[in-house]
């Protein structure tokens, strides 16, 4: 076992089942995993293995039906979903495999958004989203809105969203899977360089050129870990 | 608060980018808040000007008659024409009670035609009372003199004009001095009334008063006719003593007027005590149904209003359902989703109600210029329309925004 303090996130013998119906599918069954501070994690695995379900519980947007899962030594799997909402909003970054930016804002609101739930001053919210969405290299596209950017623009522009709140963790949930192979090469050097300034990294992906620049890969199937 | 107004604005966002649509939508509740606006405007208008007219009769003031002002059901003038008789004695009786100031009698006749000169009214009336007229009615004697007593009892055929027939019969002469024919009687004027106005369109200034005593002279009753068996008599017109409560002073009379036609315990009054009240009374209970009218229409539109309202919040939570799993996913609780939602649903609602209310006093305003009728749109009018809509926007916002707000964000997501 690793120093304690390293671990952010620890999943103990997570279980997933949904219910459709009277049939029930186990998504996951029995997963455990540590996150440790600035890990580089991709996961990969056949379609259906519960990559995405795993993401979702790591990242608090889902609870497991059992097992334990903990966020720096806090036990969160029962919170409620107030609760939840803040721990997102306060230890996770999201990406997403389509860019999910809300169209009717513009690419800085858009960075800006989860320091709304925080009740930033408005103010500091834009200062602060100026200077990620420089860091992503968009600063000339700040005021456009998601239709008016290409695919690659708006997944820094979700990067950029992912970063704002100085998460603990980012998950990216086949972040480069609706890009070609050049834009996705992009985004992937700067996931190197968030991981190189120290950040934490957990990525979904089905690209072995993409995994290849984790440091670490967990592989599913059929709702457990076969390898890590 | 830079919270309130981030939110505020984005509610106005959504609200740019579906012109139309929010209109459509509004439009329920911009109908109900123009019409209770509209209607309540003009109902407070016909409120002051009925409460100043009733009030111009004076509080203290009891009309002691045979027929009542206000009449339940069917008249039944046979009946009231068998009373008795109102006489200038009753008057002098009610005079004495110890509740009662003064008491007068008055007469009065329509006339056909006034003539002097070159110059005639018509349609003025004649009326008949004593030298206590003006005190108990509150008028005063602008030119020449009052009666005195002795014009009464000496019967002198004196009459004092209303300030109408005294412009359009000496539109460029003095009138106190000059001789009117009445019905072949001579009439001397030694007075003008002050200019009184218009009680509810009538002008009050179009008659002529003579002592009572020369007007049962010149005018003799006709008698047979069963409207002038009715209206044709006396009435008393009975000052209550000051700081008296009216009510004791209805009651003295009452009693007197009972014993001196000999009534027995089990048998109705056969006269009636008219009072400013009862006219009040009756015009309430006119405009209680409006007012019933107006809950219902506001009702109607409420619902109405109400439903575009929840409809058109229910597209949005599904048109946005993907909005509102990204907002989840990067923090928003329930809460805030609700709350989203529910000030929009609100501000709807407010736009359509200030719509409402500005078209509301425009069409107030159009109709007392084009119509006698006076509105009045008043404060608590505004705020009433403000906060009728609020609460369409909260009632019917609240579960479309519970909605969205209880939806799993990760199925949000998933949304196309
Ligand atoms: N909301 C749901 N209701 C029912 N079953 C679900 C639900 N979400 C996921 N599943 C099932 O759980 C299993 C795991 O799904 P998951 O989305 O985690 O797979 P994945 O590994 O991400 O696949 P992909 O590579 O296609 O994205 C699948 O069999 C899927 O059908
Ligand atoms: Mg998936």
């Amino acid at each position: 076992m690793k120093k304690k303090t390293d671990v952010i996130c620890r999943a103990v013998d997570i279980e997933k089942t949904y219910w459709l119906g009277k049939v029930a599918v186990e998504a996951l069954r029995g997963v455990s995993l540590d996150i440790e501070r600035n890990d580089y994690i991709s996961i990969m695995g056949p379609s259906g293995s519960g990559k995405s379900t795993l993401v979702h519980i790591l990242s608090c947007l889902d609870t497991p039906t059992s097992g334990k899962y903990y966020l720096e030594n806090t036990l969160v799997s029962k919170y409620s979903d107030e609760e939840l909402a803040k721990v997102r909003n306060k230890f996770f970054g999201f990406i997403f495999q389509s860019f999910s930016l809300l169209p009717r804002l513009s690419a800085l609101d858009n960075v800006a958004l989860p320091l709304i739930y925080r009740n930033v001053s408005k103010h500091e919210r834009i200062a602060k989203a100026k200077e990620i969405i420089d860091n992503v290299g968009l600063a000339d596209r700040m005021h456009h809105r998601p239709n008016e950017l290409s695919g690659g623009e708006c997944q820094r522009v979700a990067i950029a969203r992912a970063l704002v709140n100085d998460p603990k963790v980012i998950y990216a949930d086949e972040p480069t899977g609706n890009l070609d192979s050049k834009t996705g090469a992009e985004i992937m050097e700067i996931f190197d360089r968030l991981v190189d300034e120290g950040n934490t990294v957990v990525m979904v992906t089905h690209d072995m050129n993409v995994a290849a620049h984790a440091r670490r890969t967990v592989k599913l199937a059929d709702g457990r870990i076969i390898n890590d | 608060m830079t919270d309130i107004v981030s939110k505020l604005t984005l509610s106005f966002q959504t609200f740019r980018s579906h012109r139309l649509r929010s209109f459509l939508t509004m439009l329920g509740i911009i109908i109900g808040v123009t019409t209770v606006i509209a209607i309540l405007s003009l109902i407070e208008g016909l409120n002051r000007t009925v409460a100043e007219q009733v009030q111009s009769i004076g509080s203290d003031l009891i009309f002691l008659q045979k027929f009542s002002w206000v009449q339940t059901g069917h008249r039944d003038l046979d009946k009231l024409a068998g009373r008795p008789d109102l006489l200038p004695d009753d008057a002098e009786a009610i005079t004495k009670l110890s509740s009662v100031e003064i008491a007068i009698p008055q007469i009065s006749r329509q006339l056909q035609k006034l003539k002097y000169k070159n110059n005639e009214v018509s349609n003025s009336s004649i009326a008949g009372s004593d030298e206590n007229y003006s005190s108990v009615n509150n008028y005063a004697v602008e030119s020449g003199r009052d009666f005195s007593r002795d014009d009464i009892l000496h019967r002198r055929a004196v009459g004092i004009i209303g300030s109408y027939i005294a412009t359009n019969l000496f539109p460029d002469e003095t009138a106190v001095g000059k001789d009117l024919h009445l019905n072949g009687h001579r009439v001397k004027i030694i007075g003008v009334f002050k200019e009184k106005g218009t009680f509810f369109g009538n002008s009050l200034d179009d008659y002529i008063l003579i002592p009572y005593t020369v007007f049962e002279k010149f005018f003799p009753r006709p008698r047979g006719s069963l409207w002038s068996r009715v209206y044709g008599g006396y009435s008393i017109s009975i000052k209550a003593k000051d700081g008296m409560k009216i009510e004791e002073t209805i009651d003295q009379v009452r009693e007197l007027m009972r014993r001196r036609h000999g009534l027995g315990f089990d048998e109705d009054d056969d006269f009636e005590l008219n009072t400013q009240q009862i006219l009040m009374d009756l015009y309430q209970s006119i405009t209680n149904v409006g007012f019933i009218a107006i809950i219902a229409i506001a009702a109607i539109s409420l619902v109405v209003g109400g439903i575009g309202i929840m409809n058109i919040m229910l597209v949005s939570v599904a048109e946005r359902t993907r909005e509102i799993g990204i907002r989840k996913a990067v923090g928003a609780s329930n809460n805030n989703i609700l709350a989203q939602f529910l000030i929009e649903s609100i501000v709807l609602a407010l736009v359509g109600g200030l719509i409402g209310i500005v078209f509301g006093m425009l069409l107030a305003w159009l109709i007392s210029a084009v119509s006698p009728l006076k509105a009045s749109v008043s404060f608590w009018m505004i705020l009433l329309g403000f906060g009728f809509s609020a609460s369409v926007g909260i009632f019917f916002g609240i579960y479309p925004a519970r909605r969205a707000a209880s939806l799993n964000p990760i199925e949000a997501l998933r949304y196309e």
